[in-house]
């Protein structure tokens, strides 16, 4: 088994759709299609992943991503049908890890699928440092002096990604397929809204960060480690 | 720009006589500017100059008019007072003759006489006389007789000449001078003949100095100007603030017209009376009120249709990926088919594939038209993104066999723009170039300057008819209607790549000859929506085959304007 997926969809012909490919790829689908019962749904199954759709009846599909992101770093994929830049935006800052515009297809959706449940793949020892933070990559924790930081595991991987190569600049598309795993061009907001929620978790100023910096024009680099 | 001749000399000098008459005329102009913008200006300096001619007329009228009164009673009474003398004079002459003519005495009798007439005149005297002997007397050394050392001289010749031809009265204005130093004055001289027996015949001037009338006169002058000046003054003050009554309005007006075509539909002109202003006021209000009324329901109207847009794509977008999930497992299951489903589900894949092609491109190009298109620009490497864009054509270029060649800059172009959307019209372009280049190079080229940065893709193939490369942004159009539809493409791709680049503010913009292929320029502003004056790259490539060149106005469509 590699892993329980929960399907938030009203849509029973899509959810079931969604079943049929998933068990086909080896994976364990719940389903609820009711967005206020999804929560509770959530609760119960303890899934692995969550397929979430935007658009719900009962409940928005953002409030729900919101409601379990408060309560758990589980990766969540919005399932949505618009492409608008603010629904997706909002889609993303509301908790979701990453997306899938529909139409899509099954084999777009297993990988996204798959990467988000894909285990760190190079589970180095020892500890990272990045500004004034420091990283137990295999205990999955970061600290500032004694404090705890809580990250997603998303979260967790980008700021591992940047801390690794202190040296290196990272392109957005870089991170998209370090982090994301996508191996071509995709959604570069994706890097944008989740460098924008790790440095109001991380950063002592987000309007100033000094751990995650902006390198214009390029993309994101770590910050002088040690530094203030 | 290119194609047209250089300049000709004459050309050039021509064009510098007129940039010298340029300069020339350049206050000129100015002045005509202000004249023709401010209406302060123009009402004031109307009303200065219209009683300023007013003010003229009238003072020369007036001044007339006193010049004429006050001589005329001088006149008067010196001609009165001339005669009184003339008579006097003739009285003692006569009585001298009768108390028998002692010729020795002729000096005292000519000298009483004057004397005695002299002092009619009373002291300091109101005028002079003089006692002149006519020439061509009989008796030489005539004894000649002036009060006051009035000079000779101030008797005009022209007198002179009417007294002795006419035999009687004349007068006239002359200057009066003076055997001393005292200055000449204004006068006015009344001359009569008269006979002395036994001594010959003279000639009696009174000389009135005008010297009060003139001092009463310059008083008059120097108090019109005054009091001219002082009023064009007060008129142009008061034609000024009349002016303020009025432009105040309507300049409020204006600017609050400024503010309100700036987007700030409440703005609303203060309404003071019920004056004419007033009722301009409360026009431009319900003006106001009606526009902001009809923009706030074509904004509701655009908000029903965004919404409309975003539901028929969740709605239609729901079940295609149902279908579309379905497609696939059947498509990847299809050996196990007989051939003729197996083939099904082979054209139920591709043609899903066509139709969410076209679907995603029906929704984008709503948007536009919803006005619900975003700009989210940031600052992107255009060299870089032109690089992922030439590696994503990649498989397309090969299965056609052209090859992909990118010719940039090695330092980056950083312009901010909207990768996701240049990114779009790239792909766009890359593959209208691959699918219509009959598989030779197509060439990609980035360039930069200051202000802009421009992208173009050229390809060699079947390139474009005269007047085309206007339509080809048409949605839907078809280089050749008769040409299947098989190649691929929705027929929006173009449209909503122009569509792209006028939400940048930049320039999209094509270029073909048949059988010489085409060339799609992109030009966009480094910062975000400014103008754009000129484009880094060419229209027109530099290896197109000049004999078979096609006049550029059929060959470059006008960019759109915003």
């Amino acid at each position: 088994m590699k892993g329980r997926v929960l399907v938030v969809d009203d849509d029973t012909a899509l959810a079931e759709m969604l079943g049929i490919v998933l068990r086909g790829e080896g994976f364990e689908p719940f389903f609820c299609f009711d967005g206020a019962k999804a929560f509770d749904a959530f609760r119960e199954t303890r899934p692995d992943l969550v397929l979430l759709d935007l658009m719900l009846p009962g409940r928005d599909g953002i409030d729900v991503a919101k409601q379990i992101r408060a309560e758990s770093g589980v990766p969540i994929v919005m399932l949505t049908a618009k492409g608008d830049t603010i629904d997706v935006v909002l889609g993303l800052e509301s908790g979701a890890d990453d997306y899938v515009v529909k139409p899509f297809k099954p084999k777009e959706l297993v990988a996204r699928v798959r990467a988000r449940l894909r285990p760190s793949q190079d589970p180095a020892q020892g500890a990272l440092s990045i500004g004034d933070l420091t990283i137990d990559v295999a205990g999955h924790a970061v600290r500032r002096g004694q404090e705890l930081i809580n990250l997603t595991p998303l979260e967790f991987d980008l700021l591992v990604a940047l801390a690794r190569k202190p040296w290196q600049v990272f392109t957005r598309e870089l991170l998209l397929d370090q982090v994301w795993g996508y191996r071509h061009a995709a959604d570069t907001r994706l890097v944008n809204v989740h460098v924008q929620r790790l440095r109001s978790k991380i950063e002592r100023d987000p309007e100033n960060p000094e751990i995650v910096v902006t390198v214009r024009g390029v993309g994101y680099k770590a910050g002088a480690s040690g530094g203030e | 720009m290119t194609d047209l001749e250089s300049p000709s000399a004459g050309d050039r000098i021509w064009s510098g006589l007129l940039s010298s008459r340029d300069v020339a005329t350049r206050p000129f102009r100015r002045a005509r500017h202000g004249w023709r913008s401010s209406l302060y200006l123009r009402v004031v300096l109307t009303t200065l100059a219209l009683s300023l001619v007013v003010l003229v007329v009238l003072a020369q009228f007036l001044l007339g008019r006193v010049t004429d009164g006050l001589l005329a009673a001088k006149e008067r009474s010196a001609l009165d007072e001339a005669r009184a003398g003339l008579a006097q004079a003739q009285l003692l002459a006569d009585a001298a003759e009768r108390g028998g003519g002692d010729p020795v005495s002729n000096v005292a009798l000519v000298d009483g006489i004057a004397r005695q007439l002299a002092n009619r005149a009373g002291n300091p005297s109101i005028y002079e006389v003089l006692l002149l002997g006519s020439p061509g007397n009989l008796i030489s050394d005539v004894p000649e007789f002036g009060s006051n050392q009035v000079s000779a001289a101030s008797v005009p010749v022209a007198l002179r000449e009417a007294v002795r031809d006419k035999q009687r009265q004349s007068s006239t204005y002359t200057e009066i001078t003076y055997a001393d130093d005292r200055v000449a004055v204004p006068g006015f001289a009344v001359g009569a003949p008269l006979a002395l027996p036994e001594v010959g015949s003279y000639e009696l001037y009174y000389l009135f100095p005008l010297s009060q009338e003139a001092d009463t006169l310059a008083l008059v002058k120097r108090t019109l100007a005054v009091a001219g000046i002082a009023l064009v003054l007060l008129l142009g003050g008061i034609a000024w603030l009349v002016t303020r009554q009025v432009v105040s309005p309507v300049r409020m007006a204006a600017r609050t017209a400024e503010q309100f075509s700036a987007g700030r539909l409440e703005e609303r002109m203060a309404v003071v009376g019920e004056d004419d202003l007033a009722k301009l006021a409360t026009s431009f209000n319900q003006m106001a009120s009606s526009l902001q009324g009809q923009i706030r329901q074509l904004e509701d109207l655009s908000r029903v249709q965004r919404r409309f847009v975003s539901d028929v794509s969740h709605e239609l977008r729901t079940p295609l990926t149902t279908v579309r999930m379905a497609a696939d497992v059947l498509h990847d299951a299809r050996q196990d088919f007989d051939p003729a489903t197996s083939r099904s589900a082979e054209l139920l894949q591709t043609q899903l594939d066509r139709f969410e092609l076209l679907l995603a491109d029906l929704l984008e190009i709503s948007r536009y038209d919803a006005g619900a298109a975003l700009l989210e620009a940031e600052p992107v490497d255009l060299v870089e993104l032109a690089r992922r864009s030439l590696e994503a054509a990649e498989p397309h270029a090969e299965r056609k066999g052209s090859e992909l060649v990118l010719e940039a800059p090695t330092t980056p172009c950083i312009a901010v723009v909207d990768g996701r959307r240049v990114s779009r019209i790239l792909t766009n372009l890359l593959g209208n170039a691959v699918e219509h280049g009959e598989g030779r190079p197509v060439l990609l080229t980035v360039a930069a300057d200051r202000h802009a940065v421009a992208i173009s893709v050229r390809d060699h193939g079947v390139g474009l008819r005269p007047g085309e490369s206007a339509l080809v942004f048409n949605r839907f159009w078809r280089a050749d209607p008769a040409r299947a539809r098989s190649t691929g493409g929705t027929g929006l791709g173009l449209a909503i790549a122009l569509e792209d680049a006028h939400l940048h503010g930049g320039w999209l913009q094509g270029w073909g000859v048949p059988g010489d292929g085409c060339n799609f320029r992109l030009t966009l502003p480094r910062k975000s929506r400014a103008d754009l004056e000129g484009s880094p790259l060419p229209l027109e490539p530099t290896d197109a085959r000049t004999d078979r060149r096609v006049p550029l106005a059929a060959a470059a469509p006008v960019p759109r304007v915003r």
